[in-house]
């Protein structure tokens, strides 16, 4: 039998994601990817699979999804209410979709972008050698009601975990070291970054987001005459009138405006799902100590597998959770004799 | 990263820098403006850091006067990295560097002007010159392939005589179609699909510089160069009905 999704409705802005592809930053393409990569690896762990798998991601509102076979789901990112036939089902966590049930997902309640990972993946087509759509290359579409997503063929069977996600919903502070252009700033213009309170504004994209603030701006000394120079993801690049925006993963590869400093790739993550007027203040960290943090983050993610827990009972209704083991120990991912139960 | 961590802005510069970007990798930087040389200098530079084969990289391009190489600094130590782009730094004199080899020469079919390209009157009267002039200048003139970047292939193309070091507009043009050719700062730009833009509008083409559905989506590299030919409008309009395929008519052949 087929495995496959059929979509019955769906948010605005919903498309297949992955981690993005490299090898084309020379040709003027940008990595492109998932907004929040940290989701990918949590609905990896929970299915046991590579987090390279493609998923579906939804920006602020989920969809109505029909299964016409057993698929196994993940759910990740932006916390939205999810329900299968009526029941209501546990974020941050994996779970049996029967053929034929119907899988509801709501609107975020935090954050911007949910995830629904499947087992096998999505086997969707492959644009410039990868699954993830790029909107601003036009590579890839939006989904569509209607629309029939398939499934890759899934090893296991293993569903009905939950994983601790690291906290990133609701902005707060972000860490960046100093960048290439930061000596075109004066220190003082720094330190008062630093010091700013900035809200999500609501005038952002998957190429940048604007930093509202109140106040008078933060340009550089040279600010009209520096040449265009590479530009990545998580560089905070300051505009004519003194604006940060905060360059996100489809940004373009070449900007000719000056990079204040280069947001740490783990607190990237909070800025995608900071929701909209959120506060946000930014970290200045020595180089050393940016890249000791942004280690232990990559190590984080990619030990979750063994930090999964099997479902017992829904946590959110457990009244004394920090009583609970709910991150130290070990489990197989493929072994789970409480899930039968 | 001598200056990485110092406050004063006012350095007294010397070239080449070496730089980090953030924790995704470093910069090698061959001028404060742009130059020819430099941007020789770039792109043979990352010839050779490729020819290196560092595991450490996971991707590289070279923009107008740099060379840049990501690289995971979380996980890569950054000193002994240094150490090996500043050992090829010093190896030889980067701004007198050849062009590549292989480079290809374009000649794009271009109606200037009309009401397909509404900015040339403009951009001439700002660079002090007649239309017919300013056709003359902007077809005649070799531009090389400075970098790609921006958008998806699109090319920086270099440079004009002198007097086009024309600004970019204050105000931004909402939207420009596909294959339309723009200038400021004796530069063009060839936009690969339809956007906004602060260059002037000057030129049609329906030369696409990314083809994703193609077997070659990015036909331009850095070195190459292109002439932009006039045609009348009547050439034009048959080109566009006859050439889908996004090459716009464009005509090829290789460079010595």
């Amino acid at each position: 039998m087929n495995r496959t999704l059929i979509v019955r409705s769906i948010g605005p802005a919903a498309a297949i994601q992955d981690s993005g592809r490299t090898g084309f930053m020379s040709a003027g393409l940008t990595r492109g990817g998932a907004s929040d990569p940290a989701a990918l690896h949590e609905g990896a762990a929970l299915l046991g699979q590579m987090p390279s798998c493609a998923v579906l991601e939804m920006a602020g509102m989920g969809g109505v999804f029909e299964a016409t076979s057993d698929i196994r789901i993940a759910l990740s990112g932006a916390v939205m209410d999810a329900t299968i036939d009526g029941a209501t089902v546990q974020w941050n966590a994996s779970h049996l979709l029967p053929a034929c049930s119907v899988l509801k997902i709501g609107a975020a309640r935090r954050g911007n972008f949910g995830y629904l990972h499947v087992g096998g993946g999505f086997a969707t087509p492959s644009y410039l050698g990868t699954q993830g759509c790029h909107m601003s290359a036009g590579l890839g579409r939006l989904i569509a009601k209607g629309d029939i997503l398939p499934v890759g063929s899934d090893a296991s069977t293993d569903t009905g975990f939950y994983v601790v996600p690291e906290q990133r919903l609701d902005g707060g502070k972000i860490r960046f070291v100093r960048s290439m252009q930061s000596d075109k700033f004066e220190g003082r213009t720094i330190t008062r970054f630093t010091k700013t309170e900035f809200r999500r504004d609501p005038r952002g994209n998957r190429q940048g987001i604007r930093m509202d603030f109140d106040g008078e701006g933060f340009q550089s000394g040279g600010q009209l005459n520096i040449v265009s120079e590479v530009t990545i993801a998580g560089d905070i690049q300051i505009t004519g009138d003194g604006t940060p925006f905060v360059l996100m993963h489809e940004c373009q590869t070449t900007g000719g405006y000056p990079r204040l400093g280069t947001i740490l790739p783990c607190d990237l993550n909070k800025v995608s799902q900071a929701p909209i007027g959120s506060s946000l203040k930014f970290e200045l960290l020595t180089f050393k100590e940016g890249a000791a943090i942004q280690a232990r983050s990559s190590a984080v993610l990619s030990g979750l597998r063994k930090s999964i827990k099997p479902l017992i009972r829904d946590v959110t209704t457990i009244q004394d959770l920090l009583s609970y083991q709910l991150i130290s120990g070990a489990i197989s991912a493929k072994n789970a004799p409480l899930d039968e139960g | 990263m001598k200056n990485l961590m110092t406050e004063n802005f006012e350095i007294q510069e010397t070239w080449p820098q070496i730089k980090t970007v953030g924790l995704a990798g470093i910069i090698v930087t061959f001028s404060g403006v742009l130059s020819e040389p430099a941007n020789r200098a770039a792109i043979a530079f990352l010839a050779a850091a490729r020819s290196a084969e560092w595991e450490e990289v996971e991707e590289s391009n070279s923009t107008l006067v740099s060379t840049f190489l990501k690289i995971d600094l979380s996980v890569h130590r950054l000193e002994p990295i240094i150490e090996r782009l500043q050992n090829l730094v010093d190896s030889r004199d980067w701004l007198a560097a050849p062009l590549p080899s292989g480079r290809t020469l374009w000649r794009v079919p271009t109606l200037f002007g009309t009401d397909r390209a509404p900015q040339l009157t403009e951009a001439a009267e700002l660079a002090g010159q007649t239309i017919e002039q300013a056709i003359t200048d902007l077809s005649t003139t070799s531009m090389r392939v400075l970098t790609i970047g921006f958008a998806p292939g699109q090319p920086y193309l270099g440079t004009l005589p002198e007097y086009w070091n024309i600004p970019r507009q204050t105000k931004i043009t909402p939207n420009v179609p596909a294959g339309s050719l723009v200038t400021a700062v004796r530069q063009f730009c060839l936009f690969p699909y339809a956007t906004p833009t602060g260059w002037r509008h000057v030129g049609a083409t329906g030369f696409l510089s990314f083809r994703p559905k193609s077997e070659r989506p990015f036909p331009l590299s850095p070195g190459d160069e292109m002439i932009f030919d006039p045609v009348t409008e009547a050439e034009f309009l048959k080109i566009e009905s006859s050439d889908q395929s996004g090459n716009g008519g464009a005509q090829t052949e290789m460079l010595k």
